[in-house]
């Protein structure tokens, strides 16, 4: 419990689009969600590729933004690492290992956080400057917001966390 | 005497809170639900979960390398 009764919340602003950053985003709003806080991702630039579905490649509204989701698709699946990339030979690399460990994948991981109410908003900016569109994203995910929202949640949160 | 009993040995952060999170919610207030982990960061974890959800930590030790936990469900 938090403060005067009510339940402790977590705001995190989403920002990386890298799966070694992703995947404490999604433990952490798990396990805060599993012990009863209400839980905000406010999902952004890089962030909001990590929510785009993964049968979903080329993206945009003109041949610029279309070319950038080209080289960067998105998808929980297809992510980078910060470190080691090497061309997507880290991040198999990381997958195998952490499967033999029994850490599910990320999109297990963002399934249970839906499941679980975390409140996922999608940032409606990003969204628009390159053209992704609602349904290019993965079902589940709350209302699209922008700043001031994000503030907002924020503002009236115990733990807030920029990754 | 356990009501439940949850095993979750192999499984690491953020695995274990997870499944016990959603084995306590099958529970009655005032059962038992018993977790058997091997992930050494458990016990932290289960005392911290424990203290931030109200329910309360019977049990909490370790032997041989096993974890085991006896959480009575509080509300």
């Amino acid at each position: 419990m938090g403060e005067e009764g009510r339940p402790r919340k977590l705001t995190i602003i989403a920002w990386s689009g890298d799966m070694d950053k992703v995947y404490p985003v999604l433990i952490l709003a798990t396990v805060a969600a599993a012990s009863g806080w209400e839980v905000v991702v406010f999902v952004t630039f890089w962030g909001l590729f990590a929510f785009k579905r993964n049968d979903r490649w080329i993206t945009g509204k003109d041949w610029m933004t279309k070319m950038l989701s080209l080289m960067f698709r998105g998808g929980s699946e297809h992510l980078g690492l910060t470190r080691l990339n090497m061309a997507g030979m880290g991040p198999w690399m990381m997958k195998k290992v952490f499967a033999k460990n029994q850490i599910p994948p990320l999109r297990e991981l963002i399934e249970t956080a839906v499941e679980m109410g975390v409140k996922i908003m999608p940032c409606q900016m990003t969204m628009d400057a390159l053209g992704i569109k609602r349904e290019d994203l993965i079902d589940g995910l709350g209302e699209s917001a922008g700043a001031a929202a994000a503030l907002e949640e924020a503002a009236t949160s115990d733990v807030t966390l920029f990754i | 005497m356990a009501d439940q009993l949850l095993d979750v040995k192999g499984l690491k952060c953020p695995m274990p809170i997870i499944k016990a999170k959603k084995a306590i919610e099958t529970l009655q207030v005032g059962q038992v639900l018993e977790v058997v982990a091997t992930d050494p960061g458990s016990m932290a974890d289960f005392k911290a979960w424990t203290k931030n959800t109200g329910h309360e930590l019977l049990l909490a030790e370790e032997r041989d390398g096993v974890f085991r936990y006896q959480i009575r469900k509080m509300r």
